[in-house]
């Protein structure tokens, strides 16, 4: 025991005392103190960004602005026809998407045989969700406004946004599929059930949280997307406000993209303002993720 | 027998546990009898189709974008359109060189790289390395509303914020449009993707190489550059080539706050072009169908599509290759 504590001491002190180690621990604390700085400047541009919009929109931000239409003169204009176009587009997209998404998570995580077909659809979906927004505009603008003939419609809008969310609902649903233990499969074998009634009855009601979590997500990055439906459509001034499918239509990001390009400062301030009116909206719809998440994520124990 | 039939599930799940096992289904099946095996067979088939779309999804791009492409070059050479430096697709006389919107994208990316790779990359350490659990649980949610901000947003956050207040009292002669402030603007939203991409490849490393570094001596900020790095680096640079990526294809920003004049050089606080930002201008006038403008849109957006899948590949690979190193 001493044979080894003598030199350790003895060690660890000329060491401590050594001015070698006193200035790379001084280097060490100034390394620290950079990367602080830099994980501050991130949540710092986050504070400037909120609080310019703020700055700028928060005066034209009343009721009349939220329900009006849009308009040629700044006093009078507002968002009233663009988010009735977002929740057309939202909601067709989700009807759309959120079935495909979840069917095909379910069958690349249950049904797929582990062949060359499942790896290319696998391989598939993760570069589909890397390829630029705007590309799928072109996709909508070429196949569904064009080729199918349905015009710069809101069916086109929310088609093609559907799929582009496809992939982010695909990628959560196998996620919170693959979560699902084994053990409850098992047993519901065990007792007869046949693949259907597992998947049905079993794993989709313990995997739904994650699944709806992730739909969320999706339809809350569709809400914000400009560049697709500026080019498969969407026009920036609208004077009526869609009433079918078949209709066209604006909705807020765009909206928000055709203030911004005007020069004048009342155009910019209601942008400003739209932003506010979106951010707040995609707030709500990420707090409700949170939620589900925490909720059910918690209760769900083996 | 059945339990084996199981085991082999773990490893493969698509294999139903009663055909593993070996047993034919008839002798189980007491309920439906066919009726209940055809609804199966439907169901499975449903899903099929619903996973096949996303296939479809893929040939509509490609045919599309060809489609277009191909017409585009039976009216362009396809060596004015790679190696030509004059982009004038809207004029009466139109140049179709591409070079000049591809710089524009690599000026904007360049510049984004360049804020977000250092800032990312510390963050990430700070993150993984140095934080505490409280800490992060503040901070991981605040990166997670950065990447949930829409490009618009930030868009005109350069348009009316990073030009007139930042850059104007540095460099005076800055455009009201320019490459520098949209560049800026790209690489805060990028930002929060390196930052967790890169602290999640970190965190994979395991601890025991950490508890040998601190047995040598090294302190903490040695560990966290000279071991954690480095073992980690492919997971980070899988997370760099995808931010490339996604500046690569980011429009809106650029739209709004780099504008629309393609450019043949280096001026990053002059207007400037990109592909992305030339696939919406010609939207927000009036394009008709058959024309080589149209076709020059599919023929710009096949090239991005081209270089984001690349990227997207390379990074795959990266990721691939990192996850089998510690799992």
């Amino acid at each position: 025991m001493s044979v080894f504590s003598t030199p350790r001491g003895i060690v660890t002190r000329s060491l401590e005392g050594s001015p070698g180690v006193r200035s790379r621990k001084r280097r060490g604390a100034i390394v620290s103190w950079i990367y602080v700085a830099a994980t501050a400047s991130a949540v710092l541009a986050l504070a400037v960004l909120l609080w310019t919009i703020w700055d700028r929109g928060a005066s034209s931000l009343d009721l009349s602005f939220i329900t009006s239409k849009s308009s040629s003169r700044a006093e009078r204009a507002g968002i009233g026809t663009a988010l009735l176009g977002t929740l057309w587009i939202i909601t067709l997209t989700a009807l759309i998407a959120i079935p495909l998404g979840v069917g095909a998570a379910v069958y690349l995580e249950e049904y797929a045989p582990r062949n060359w077909w499942t790896r290319i659809l696998q391989t598939n979906i993760s570069n589909l969700a890397g390829v630029p927004s705007v590309v799928y505009g072109l996709l909508g603008l070429g196949v569904f406004a064009n080729i199918l003939a349905l015009g710069r419609t809101i069916i086109t809008g929310a088609l093609t946004m559907s799929l582009l969310v496809l992939p982010i609902i695909v990628i959560a649903g196998q996620e919170s599929i693959r979560a699902v233990p084994l053990s409850l499969r098992q047993g519901a074998y065990a007792l007869g059930a046949t693949k259907w009634q597992v998947t049905r009855y079993h794993v989709l009601p313990v995997a739904m949280p994650g699944i709806l979590t992730g739909t969320i997500l999706a339809l809350s990055r569709a809400i914000g997307e400009t560049a697709p439906l500026l080019v498969a459509g969407a026009s920036g001034y609208l004077t009526f406000n869609p009433d079918s499918i078949m209709d066209g239509y604006t909705v807020l990001p765009v909206q928000i993209f055709y203030w911004t390009s005007r020069p004048q400062d009342e155009f910019r301030e209601l942008a400003a303002a739209g932003i506010i009116v979106l951010m707040i909206i995609l707030l709500m719809m990420n707090s409700v993720a949170i939620v589900f998440r925490h909720r059910f994520g918690k209760r769900a124990r083996w | 027998m059945v339990q084996r039939g199981f085991i082999e599930q773990a490893s493969a799940p698509a294999v139903s546990p009663l055909t593993a096992a070996g047993l034919p289904p008839r002798q189980l099946d007491l309920s439906g009898g066919g009726r209940r095996r055809g609804g199966e067979r439907l169901i499975s088939g449903i899903l099929l189709a619903c996973g096949s779309v996303s296939i479809l999804t893929t040939v509509g791009i490609v045919a599309i974008l060809v489609g277009e492409a191909v017409a585009f070059f039976l009216d362009v050479s396809p060596a004015e359109f790679f190696f030509g430096t004059r982009w004038t697709a809207l004029f009466r006389n139109p140049s179709w060189g591409v070079l000049p919107l591809v710089l524009g994208t690599l000026m904007v990316t360049a510049v984004a790289m360049a804020v977000a790779l250092p800032v990312g990359l510390m963050a990430a350490i700070y993150l993984s390395e140095y934080a505490r659990e409280t800490t992060r649980s503040i901070l991981k949610p605040v990166l997670e509303i950065l990447a949930g901000v829409p490009t618009i947003v930030y868009g005109y956050f350069a348009l009316t914020f990073i030009t007139p207040n930042v850059l104007k009292p540095i460099f005076p002669n800055t455009n009201v449009f320019n490459a520098l402030s949209a560049g800026i603007a790209v690489g805060i939203m990028i930002l929060p993707m390196v930052a967790s991409l890169s602290e999640d490849a970190m965190r994979a490393v395991p601890s025991s190489l950490r508890e040998a570094a601190y047995a040598l001596g090294g302190t903490k900020a040695e560990v966290a550059s000279q071991v954690v790095v480095p073992a980690a680096l492919s997971g980070i640079v899988a997370s760099f080539i995808l931010a490339i990526s996604r500046a690569v294809g980011e429009t809106m920003i650029i739209v709004i706050a780099a504008g629309n004049k393609p450019q043949w050089g280096l001026s990053f606080l002059d207007e400037i072009q990109a592909m992305t930002s030339y696939i919406v201008q010609v939207f927000t006038g009036e394009v008709v169908r058959g024309t080589t403008a149209y076709q020059s849109l599919f023929a710009v957006g096949l090239t991005l599509f081209v270089m984001t899948l690349l990227l997207n590949i390379i990074s795959q690979a990266l990721v691939s290759r990192f996850r089998e190193v510690y799992q």
